[in-house]
């Protein structure tokens, strides 16, 4: 293996070259575009062969990958924020067609007010959209990951679109030494062949088309049960990925020192490697402190999040987004999936981390310890770390 | 044997559930018959979409695409990047998408796909109204026409803007071949496609479509409208390729616009007036299209 050293959007290109991606349609958006600028390096000094089309438009990235993909070719695309949003009609689309696209994402907050900074408010929005969502906490995480992304959209039992999730600057454009598998090894993980589902001119067939209520509601059902049965293929790729290149990384959802944790404190990103130091310092002070990273969000870790809670207090959760529900989207699936769990552990949220706030390890040090104190009736949100408490914030002329 | 003057062979089933009389079911016909099996379909969302009948049926015999209302240029942009990644060299990737479709929300992945010189046909079927939600104002809908959004109940809240021009649009983006089609001439309608298929790069095909829901008239005047269109020089017949206009059907007499206004109901609300005025406009876009035939020649893409 070759150590290169790179950021995680240069992570990104070296994937999709990795994968051999046939199809590649891009628009560019902060802080995705070294992505972009990349394959288009690998494309022309021939080392990629990819049809790379520069579209008017993410909206139009997001089609020539639908289209390419109903032919069968692989493609590969990535954006941030804004291009997401508006991306997120054809999202349905890639996912009711069972569209193995493989979509880098660089969390970006959503404007208005203008940001560039990190948040997950534009990848947590597409959440019902039927993409499969890892989030990753580092470069190496990034490459190795959209690699078992491919081979997970492409199972024939799933054929769902895949989102890869970076967060914008702390992964995306921060260097860091990367192993880059050896091609002949990546060739034989996910090997290149077009599935028999695809348009073909010997057999005409028509992809799409409308359905009555006599047969759509099946059709979804067919599409959720491959999101469940998803679970298990993740974790297959991640085990199978971890033999052939020896990293995998702990499934849906990696656990850090919570055997025998009395409070475990859920991450999501790049604040989880903040947050394992973190869980250190304070075991060295005699606090049992773990941490679960929900490394995948879409299916979500429903059984994982109800074996953690078995032994612990209290789960704290920390989300970078904000959905306008009762609290956090992660916070509410949690909560939703613990419901019917027989050992309810106190919970609470952590609003924090929006629009690229540092999330620092005095941060996460002040949420573990509030989450150490928590009793039951306490409040369960909180948005944690406001510079003016709301009750000083004025409308000034 | 009987003789045809357009290919024979039928790649649209009959048995779909198009209105009778509808012009975009001749047009999807006529075109499939000048590009043959070999071709690849993309349909977002419009009248045909749903005329080509519920999944798993389909009315047509080559592989079809169904997709999003604004994506038809990034659709067939798709299409041939995947067929020229996995080496099919001998296929035809066409759109066929309505005039809202293609003018309104879908110009902007129209617009890419053209100035990208996509190797692909995009097909405008033009009933001149959005027809699949119920008869609404696009913006190829003609001046002074009457539809659901334009209600024409009183003076002024007919259509007052007048018809977009999409082949000055696509022209003016350097494309290698654009043509005028009308359902009521075959023989031209075919040999325009056939001609379009020979080509590389983008094409445009815009289809003079008469629909008798949406225009107000009875089915079986369908063909005597498209070919009243073209007489009256309301739809005039022309290609552009290279930037050269060339018109393809010059009406000896043209017949006057009344003609072809009166027969339908969504303008029966017309006034002398109006209709008089809708003459004048008509006779100077057909002056300026000779205009252009003869500038183009020498001066190719001469509207820049
Ligand atoms: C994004 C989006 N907006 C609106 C619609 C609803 N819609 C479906 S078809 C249609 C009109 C299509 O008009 P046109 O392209 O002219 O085709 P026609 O129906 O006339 O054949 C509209 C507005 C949609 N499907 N998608
Ligand atoms: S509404 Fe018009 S275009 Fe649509 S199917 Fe009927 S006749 Fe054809
Ligand atoms: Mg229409």
């Amino acid at each position: 293996m070759a150590k290169v050293v790179m950021t995680g959007n240069y992570a990104q290109s070296y994937a999709s070259k990795l994968a051999r991606a046939q199809v590649v349609a891009a628009y560019p958006i902060t802080p995705q575009t070294s992505i972009v600028e990349k394959i288009a390096d690998f494309v022309s000094s021939g080392e990629m062969e990819t049809q790379f089309i520069k579209v008017e438009s993410e909206h139009s990235a997001m089609q020539v990958c639908i289209s390419a993909a109903a032919l069968g070719a692989r493609s590969y695309t990535a954006t941030s924020s804004q291009g997401l949003l508006l991306m997120h009609e054809l999202l349905f689309w890639a996912a009711g067609q069972r569209a193995p696209i493989i979509m880098g994402i660089i969390n970006r907050a959503v404007a208005p007010p203008w940001s560039i900074w990190t948040d997950h408010t534009d990848s947590m929005a597409q959440r019902d959209t039927g993409w499969i969502q890892y989030y990753c906490e580092s470069n190496q995480e990034v490459l190795d990951t959209v690699l078992q992304a491919y081979k997970v959209a492409e199972d024939p039992e799933i054929r769902l679109p895949v989102m890869v999730m970076e967060d914008a600057f702390y992964l995306s454009h921060t260097i860091e030494a990367v192993d880059v598998p050896p091609q002949g090894a990546v060739d034989a993980y996910i090997p290149l062949k077009r599935s028999p589902w695809v348009l073909d001119i010997e057999k005409p067939t028509r992809m799409g088309s409308f359905m009555g209520p006599d047969i759509y509601m099946e059709y979804r059902y067919i599409v959720a049960k491959a999101m469940q049965e998803s679970r298990k293929v993740i974790v297959e790729a991640d085990e199978d990925y971890g033999r052939r290149f020896g990293r995998s990384y702990g499934g849906l959802l990696p656990t850090y020192r919570c055997d025998d944790a009395d409070v475990v404190l859920l991450t999501i990103g790049t604040a989880s490697c903040t947050a394992k130091e973190v869980v250190d310092e304070l075991r060295k002070e005699g606090k049992k402190v773990g941490l679960a990273r929900m490394r995948v969000f879409r299916p979500f870790p429903e059984e994982e999040i109800a074996r953690l809670a078995s032994s612990v207090r209290a789960i704290g959760v920390v989300d970078r987004s904000w959905g306008f529900g009762y609290a956090g989207t992660m916070f509410t699936e949690v909560a939703g999936a613990l419901y019917k769990s027989k050992s309810k552990p106190l919970m609470k949220d952590y609003i924090t981390g929006i629009g690229g706030r540092d999330i620092t390890p005095q941060v996460l040090r002040g949420i573990y310890l509030d989450l150490l104190k928590v009793r039951e009736g306490d409040e369960e949100m909180e948005w944690w770390g406001l510079r003016r408490p709301e009750k000083e914030v004025k409308h000034n002329a | 044997m009987p003789r045809f003057s357009i290919p024979e062979q039928e790649l649209v089933y009959s048995g779909h559930v198009a209105c009778p009389g509808c012009g975009g079911g001749l047009a999807i016909r006529y075109m499939l018959k000048a590009l043959g099996p070999r071709t690849i379909v993309s349909i977002p969302a419009c009248c045909w979409a749903i005329t080509s009948g519920p999944f798993p049926r389909t009315a047509l015999k080559v592989p079809t695409l169904d997709t999003a209302f604004e994506t038809t240029g990034a659709s067939i942009s798709g299409l041939r990047a995947a067929l020229d990644a996995l080496g099919m060299k001998d296929i035809t990737v066409v759109g066929y998408a309505g005039d809202g479709g293609t003018a309104d929300i879908g110009i902007q992945a129209l617009s890419g796909m053209i100035e990208r010189n996509t190797d692909a046909i995009y097909f405008m079927y033009d009933n001149e109204a959005y027809m699949n939600t119920g008869i609404q104002r696009s913006s190829a809908t003609p001046f002074g026409a009457w539809t659901t959004t334009t209600p024409a109940d009183m003076d002024g809240t007919w259509k007052t803007e007048p018809k977009k021009s999409m082949m000055a649009i696509v022209v003016a983006h350097k494309i290698p071949y654009a043509a005028t089609v009308s359902i009521g001439f075959p023989e031209d309608f075919v040999r325009k496609v056939e001609r379009a298929k020979s080509i590389k790069g983008s094409r445009f095909i815009h289809a003079f479509c008469p629909c008798p829901p949406g225009w107000k008239y009875s089915p079986e005047n369908t063909i005597k409208l498209a070919k009243l269109g073209v007489n009256t020089n309301v739809f005039p017949l022309y290609e552009v390729e290279n930037g050269v206009y060339k018109i393809t059907m010059k009406p000896s007499k043209p017949r006057p616009v009344k003609e072809y206004l009166g027969t339908q109901g969504r303008f029966k609300h017309l006034t002398d007036e109006m209709i008089a005025q809708i003459q004048e406009r008509t006779d100077k876009t057909w002056n300026n299209l000779l205009a252009l035939e003869g500038f183009s020649k020498e001066h190719p893409y001469c509207g820049l």
